[in-house]
C-alpha cells in the first residue's frame, strides 16, 4: 500500500515541477502578456463562440444585420451626400465607393463598441475566476470578424452589380483587415479598462464612433483634405485602412503614405493601450 | 519544496473605502484621475479610509492535503481565496502555487442564461480551465452527474434554480486541477445533491489533489479536511489539525450573538422566494438571551420576507448544533399544521420555535436557520450559525441532574416523565 502511494507521489512530483505560479504585487511596467493569451487561445475561441451564439440567438435577423447595417447606410449616404459633386472620386459610382468604405468601417465600429463593454459585461466571471482579462476585449473584436466576412460577401455582390473587378492589389486585403483589427483592439481595450472604473465610457462610445466616422474617409474621398494636412489626417489609423480597402478592391491611386502612417499609428495605439491595460488590470476584480 | 503545494508569506490585502467610488465625476477630473492613477506608483502606507481585509497571512499547504478555512463573516476568508486563485492581487506579500490551479467560487461560473445546458457545459468548463478535448471526453459523465437529461438543449434561463446548481456543480466536479479552491458553494441546492457533491469532493481529496475549502459548515469541514486555518480580522489565529481549530473557533464564539437582523430585503441572505429578516433567541421568562438557565423555556423567532409565488410553501427549519459540531436535532415549522396547510401571502412571516425548559444540555448551542420549500427540496435562505447561546445548569437540585454534580453526558438533557411506585413491602432490604 505504502509502495503504491509513494509511486503516485513521485510521478505527481514530476508533473508538478512544470506549473509554478507566483503571486505578488506587481509594480511598474511589465510584459504585455501576449504569451498568456496564446496559452489561453482555446478559451479565446470559446469566448468568441459564446459572443456569436448569444448575438445571433437574441436577434431576429441574426447575421443579416452584418449586411443590413452597411447596406442601409450606403443607401442613405448615396441618396444624400452622394448627390454632391466631388464627394467621391471621379469615375467611381458613389454607392460602390461608399460601400467599400463602410465594410471595414463597420468592422471597426462594432468591434470598438463591443470591446469597450466586454469587461463590464464580464463582471460575473472576472470576480469569480482567473483568466487573462485581455481575452474579453480580444474575443469581442474576434466575434465581429464573422460579421465582417459576411459583409465582404455583400460587397462582392455590389461590385458585381457595378461591374467592378478587383485587381491584384486584393492580396493586401488581409493585411488591411489586420490593421483595422489592431486599431479596434487598441482603442477597444483602452476603453474597456477605463469603463471598469468609469461607466461614462458607455455613453462616450456611440458619440466617439460617430465623430470618428466623419474624421475618416468613409463617405468622402481623402483627396478632399488639403495635401499639407494629409500626414496628420493619416494619424487616424482608419484613414489608411479605409483608403487602402478601396484601393485594394475597386482600384485607384495607391495610398502608400496614408497606409504607412496609419499602420504605425495603429500599432502605437495598440501598444500604449496594452501597457495601460496591464497596469490597471490588477484592480479590475476590486473595482468593477 | 517538492511536497509543498502552496506557500504564502506575509499576504495582505488593502481596500480603500469610499475613495474614487463616485462614478459621476466631471469628465476632465475623470480623465486626469485615470492618467494619474496609471502613472503613480502604488502606495502602501496606511490611510484613514484604508481597510485591511487580510494582514500578514503566511501558510504552507502540503501537497495532497485538504485544508479548511474558517472564520466569522468578514474575517478575510474570501479575500484569501481570491488572492490565491489569482482573481485579485495581494497588496503585500507573496505566494507560490505549485501545480495547475482551479477555483470554484460560485456554482455555474460563466453560465450564460441564453445558452443551452450543452453549450454552458462547454463554456463553463473552458472558463474554469478545462481543455476542449477534456470537456468533450467527460461530457456524458457531466450530463449524468447533473441529472438534467432531457433539458440538455433547453436554455439555462428556463432551468429551475436546483437544476442550475446541479449543472454548475457537475461541470466543476470534473475539473482536474492539482490545486482546487472552493468557496462556500454547497450552501445552496437540494439536500440530496449536496450529499452527492460532498461525496465527489471527498474523492477529489483522495485523488492526491490539494484542496482549500472555505465553509461555515463545521460538519462539512470536519468530514472533508485534515487541517484547518482559523482567520479573524484578516489574521491567521490558528493553523492546525481540523478538530483543534474547529474547537477553538466554536469556543471563541467571536461574533456569536443571540440576535441577528438584516435591514435590507435586497441583500439579506436568501433568494427571490424568501429572505431572512431576523433570527432571535428569546428567553420566555426574560433575562439575558446569551445565557439561558437550563430550567427555563426559550423561543427561537425567525422572521423572513417572502414573495410566496404560486403554491410554494416556504418553511422555516432550525438546525441545532453543540460545540463539537454535532447536530442535536432539527425542527421544522410544519409542526404548526394550521399554518402549514394555509395558503401563503407575500410579506413578512414570523415563525417561533418553542423549546421547553429542561430539554437542552449544558454548553453552547449554535443555531442554523433555513427557509426551504419541498418537493423538490430547495433551500431558499440559509444563515449558518445564525445565533448562539450558552445553556447553564446551576445545579440547584431541581433540574434534570438533580443533586448529581459531576459530568453529565448527553447531547440533550430532557426532563422525562418517570413513574416510580412501591410494588411490595418486605421487612428487610436486598441482600
Amino acid at each position: 500500500m505504502a509502495l503504491i502511494k509513494n509511486r503516485r507521489t513521485a510521478s505527481a512530483a514530476g508533473a508538478w515541477g512544470r506549473h509554478v505560479v507566483v503571486l505578488e504585487p506587481r509594480h511598474g511596467w511589465r510584459e504585455l502578456g501576449l504569451g498568456e493569451i496564446w496559452a489561453h487561445r482555446e478559451l479565446l475561441y470559446f469566448f468568441i463562440w459564446r459572443d456569436l451564439k448569444v448575438r445571433y440567438k437574441q436577434t431576429a435577423f441574426g447575421a443579416g444585420w452584418a449586411v443590413l447595417q452597411p447596406v442601409l447606410l450606403m443607401l442613405v449616404f448615396s441618396a444624400s451626400l452622394g448627390r454632391l459633386p466631388g464627394v467621391g472620386p471621379a469615375g467611381l459610382p458613389y454607392p460602390l465607393f461608399v460601400f467599400a468604405g463602410l465594410v471595414p468601417w463597420t468592422l471597426f465600429a462594432s468591434s470598438l463598441a463591443g470591446a469597450s463593454n466586454s469587461l463590464v459585461n464580464g463582471e460575473a466571471i472576472i470576480t469569480k475566476v482567473y483568466f487573462p482579462r485581455l481575452l474579453l476585449p480580444f474575443a469581442s473584436v474576434g466575434s465581429f470578424l464573422l460579421d465582417f466576412a459576411i459583409s465582404l460577401g455583400a460587397l462582392a455582390v455590389v461590385m458585381l452589380y457595378f461591374g467592378a473587378a478587383p485587381s491584384l492589389a486584393i492580396v493586401w486585403l488581409p493585411a488591411l483587415t489586420v490593421m483595422a483589427v489592431v486599431t479596434a483592439l487598441g482603442v477597444g481595450t483602452f476603453l474597456a479598462a477605463v469603463n471598469v472604473r468609469y461607466r461614462d465610457v458607455k455613453y462616450v462610445v456611440p458619440f466617439l464612433v460617430q465623430l470618428w466616422m466623419f474624421a475618416s474617409p468613409v463617405v468622402y474621398t481623402s483627396t478632399l483634405i488639403p495635401a499639407k494636412w494629409q500626414v496628420i489626417y493619416a494619424l487616424n489609423p482608419m484613414t489608411g485602412v479605409v483608403e487602402g480597402f478601396r484601393w485594394a478592391l475597386v482600384g485607384g491611386p495607391r495610398p502608400d503614405d496614408l497606409i504607412l502612417v496609419s499602420a504605425v499609428a495603429s500599432l502605437l495605439v495598440l501598444l500604449g493601450s496594452l501597457v495601460y491595460f496591464r497596469r490597471v488590470e490588477r484592480t479590475f476584480a476590486d473595482v468593477i | 519544496m517538492d511536497d509543498i503545494a502552496i506557500s504564502a508569506s506575509g499576504l495582505a490585502k488593502k481596500y480603500q473605502i469610499g475613495v474614487r467610488r463616485d462614478p459621476y465625476g466631471r469628465l476632465s477630473e475623470t480623465l486626469w484621475n485615470a492618467l494619474a492613477n496609471s502613472l503613480r506608483r502604488r502606495r502602501t502606507e496606511d490611510r484613514q479610509d484604508d481597510f485591511w481585509a487580510l494582514r500578514d497571512v503566511s501558510l504552507e499547504v502540503p501537497r495532497g492535503s485538504v485544508v479548511g478555512v474558517i472564520g466569522r463573516n468578514g474575517a478575510g476568508k474570501s479575500t484569501l481565496l481570491k488572492i490565491l486563485s489569482r482573481i485579485t492581487e495581494p497588496t503585500l506579500g507573496r505566494a507560490e502555487l505549485h501545480g495547475r490551479v482551479g477555483s470554484l467560487l460560485e456554482v455555474g461560473t460563466g453560465f450564460h442564461q441564453e445558452l443551452t445546458g450543452r453549450d454552458n457545459i462547454l463554456l463553463s468548463g473552458a472558463i474554469l480551465g478545462m481543455k476542449r478535448a477534456e470537456i468533450l471526453h467527460k461530457f456524458d459523465e457531466i450530463v449524468d452527474f447533473a441529472d438534467i437529461g432531457q433539458f440538455l438543449d433547453t436554455p439555462v434561463k428556463r432551468y429551475s434554480s436546483g437544476m442550475k446548481v446541479r449543472l454548475g456543480f457537475a461541470v466543476a466536479a470534473f475539473l482536474e486541477p492539482e490545486i482546487l479552491f472552493i468557496d462556500e458553494v454547497l450552501a445552496v441546492g437540494d439536500a440530496e445533491f449536496q450529499k452527492k457533491c460532498l461525496g465527489k469532493m471527498s474523492e477529489i481529496g483522495a485523488g492526491g489533489r490539494t484542496v482549500i475549502f472555505v465553509s461555515h459548515s463545521m460538519p462539512a469541514i470536519q468530514r472533508l479536511c485534515d487541517r484547518a486555518i482559523l482567520l479573524d480580522h484578516g489574521r491567521v489565529v490558528l493553523n492546525g489539525p481540523t478538530h483543534e481549530v474547529v474547537r477553538r473557533y466554536l469556543e471563541s464564539g467571536s461574533g456569536h450573538t443571540s440576535s441577528r437582523e438584516w435591514a435590507d430585503p435586497v441583500s439579506a441572505p436568501g433568494d427571490d422566494v424568501a429572505r431572512l429578516k431576523s433570527v432571535r433567541v428569546v428567553p420566555v421568562g426574560g433575562g439575558p438571551a446569551e445565557e439561558i438557565d437550563i430550567r427555563y423555556p426559550i423561543d427561537i423567532e425567525v422572521e423572513y420576507w417572502t414573495a410566496a409565488p404560486g403554491d410554494l410553501r416556504p418553511s422555516v427549519n432550525l438546525h441545532f448544533y453543540n460545540d463539537e459540531g454535532v447536530c442535536l436535532f432539527i425542527n421544522n415549522d410544519w409542526n404548526d399544521r394550521g399554518w402549514w396547510s394555509s395558503s401563503r401571502r407575500p410579506g413578512v412571516v414570523r415563525a417561533t420555535c418553542h423549546i421547553p425548559g429542561n430539554f437542552l444540555a449544558e454548553g453552547r448551542v449554535i443555531v442554523t436557520s433555513v427557509v426551504s420549500t419541498y418537493n423538490p427540496t430547495i433551500v431558499h435562505a440559509i444563515e449558518q450559525e445564525a445565533v448562539a447561546f450558552v445553556v447553564v445548569d446551576r445545579s440547584e437540585g431541581d433540574g434534570v441532574r438533580g443533586v448529581y454534580a459531576n459530568e453529565f453526558p448527553g447531547v440533550v438533557r430532557p426532563m422525562l416523565d418517570w413513574h416510580v411506585e412501591q410494588v411490595s413491602e418486605a421487612a428487610t432490604g436486598p441482600g
